[in-house]
């Protein structure tokens, strides 16, 4: 006869909590050890309170959820359902998706949205770039290269959000950032010297200046690792799959290194967003070139306006500009005369038109020469 | 001698071997003798198909930070990490946090 051993629960590895059931987990946060049901609790809390405390609603308002069908927004959505019915928010929700147009990868996560939409009983809202802006991502790559594919996107996502919204009467996305994508951009902001996107890029509800739709974040002080966890534990449906345009090489780097300190130093991620939440640049010293600039003053038209290094054309500030400006081009609301979406394409038309009429070969005769050229020796 | 695990990848870890999720490995060695170091060993050996794929799961002799490891659905880290000893019918859990959400 055998004799069958019952498995001893360690006392150890008891929920610091309810200290009756088996801990599953450790909080990067605080290293505390729970088990699944005080994990859930806790992590809902959490999210309740970041919404309250910032304000993020108001009862009667109508969100829109950014869905890309990943961990992080299939998480937002279950968790802000759980919480609207819980505390009685008032919100009325949508899912709100963009299609990229990028084959292999958005159309088999917009799969997954289309199931959240009968999980979550939320309707869903697909704006789409070929609709939009009369490309996909896949022809702006196979036309702009995959280098700078991280940038057309997120232009054309941030402007299609906000038309998507509009669409739906909304003035607010949420979306899924996470308290490590909060950390990976400050870190980028800090190691690339961009002062002026570092100041903001911890702020809980962003909204620019001329456009009606607001945005924020709830899982600004969430992390991923517990994202994760409460979509495995709960066995959400999510899709997770890299991008067919993997991420920059720069801020693929930046993340791998935030995620080596983390493991050492699981708090980092909150000391870094609250370094980025206490950091107030002093004030931008003013040109000392004033005698220049007097008799300049007496020569300038009226019709004088700011040229902005990418070439885009500033409204002039002081007189001209205010909230509601349009693009010249595509009507949509914009600070600048052309917003940046139509500037980027614009871009893109020239390229176009010209591997159409020569297949690009200037390009690769010039590469070739330069490479016949390092090959010199002397 | 040798005893059976599940092993699964998940969060779009399954790149590295081959699309498939899940699987059965046997540890030739005897239970009670072999710990989550051994297992990564072997996987390393009869999982992962290309070995250019090997630093996408380790770093340093270890799982690479960034992905979650489970064991029976708890936390490595409340379970010794690399020195939890295995035992048959045990299920690893790798999941890759690095994909966009």
């Amino acid at each position: 006869m055998t004799e069958i051993k019952p498995k001893k629960v360690k006392l150890t590895a008891l929920c610091e909590l309810c200290h009756s059931r088996k801990a599953v987990m450790k909080r990067p946060k605080n290293l505390q050890k729970l088990c699944k049901e005080c994990f859930y609790k806790v992590f809902e809390t959490e999210i309740h309170h970041t919404i309250v405390d910032a304000e993020l609603f108001k009862s009667g308002d109508k969100v829109a959820i950014g869905a890309s069908g990943g961990k992080d927004s299939t998480v937002l959505a279950s968790v802000l359902k759980t919480l609207n019915e819980r505390y009685n928010y008032g919100l009325e929700l949508v899912l709100l998706s963009i299609d990229e147009g990028i084959k292999g990868y958005r159309d088999d996560s917009l799969a997954t949205v289309k199931r959240n939409q009968v999980q979550y009983d939320m309707p869903l809202e697909i704006i789409s770039y070929r609709d939009l802006y009369n490309w996909t991502m896949d022809e702006i790559v196979s036309c702009a290269g995959i280098r700078s594919s991280c940038t057309y996107c997120g232009v054309l996502r941030r402007q299609a959000l906000d038309r998507g919204a509009a669409k739906l009467g909304i003035n607010h996305v949420v979306t899924g950032h996470n308290a490590d994508d909060m950390a990976e951009t400050v870190l980028m902001n800090l190691l690339r010297g961009d002062t002026a996107r570092l100041e903001k890029s911890c702020t809980i509800l962003t909204q620019s200046a001329g456009s009606p739709i607001k945005r924020s974040k709830p899982f600004k002080y969430t992390y991923q690792k517990e994202i994760v966890l409460y979509a495995h534990y709960k066995k959400l449906d999510y899709f997770s799959t890299e991008c067919t345009y993997a991420p920059e090489a720069f801020r693929g780097t930046a993340r791998e290194l935030l995620k080596s300190l983390e493991a050492i130093r699981p708090s980092c991620i909150m000391d870094i967003i609250y370094s980025g939440e206490h950091l107030v640049l002093a004030p931008k010293k003013k040109k000392t070139t004033t005698s220049y600039k007097k008799n300049r003053k007496n020569v300038a038209t009226p019709e004088e306006s700011e040229v902005n290094a990418d070439g885009s054309v500033s409204l002039k500030r002081k007189t001209e500009f205010k909230d509601g400006n349009r693009c010249e081009k595509c009507g949509y609301l914009s600070s600048n005369r052309i917003c940046k979406a139509c500037m980027l394409l614009a871009g893109l038309e020239v390229d176009r038109a010209k591997i159409s009429i020569d297949n690009n070969t200037a390009v690769d005769g010039a590469a070739k020469l330069t490479k016949t050229l390092e090959q010199l020796s002397f | 001698m040798g005893f059976k695990v599940k092993v699964e990848f998940l969060g779009g870890l399954d790149v590295i071997s081959g699309g498939v999720r899940e699987h059965k490995l046997t540890i030739p060695l005897e239970e009670g003798e072999a710990t989550v170091k051994d297992l990564i060993e072997n996987i390393t050996k009869t999982i992962i198909a290309d070995p250019k794929d090997i630093p996408v799961f380790i770093e340093d002799d270890t799982v690479r930070p960034g992905i979650l490891v489970l064991i029976n659905d708890t936390d490595w880290e409340l379970e010794g990490m690399e020195d939890y000893v295995l035992e048959s019918g045990d299920v690893f859990t790798f999941t890759s946090t690095l994909h966009g959400g």
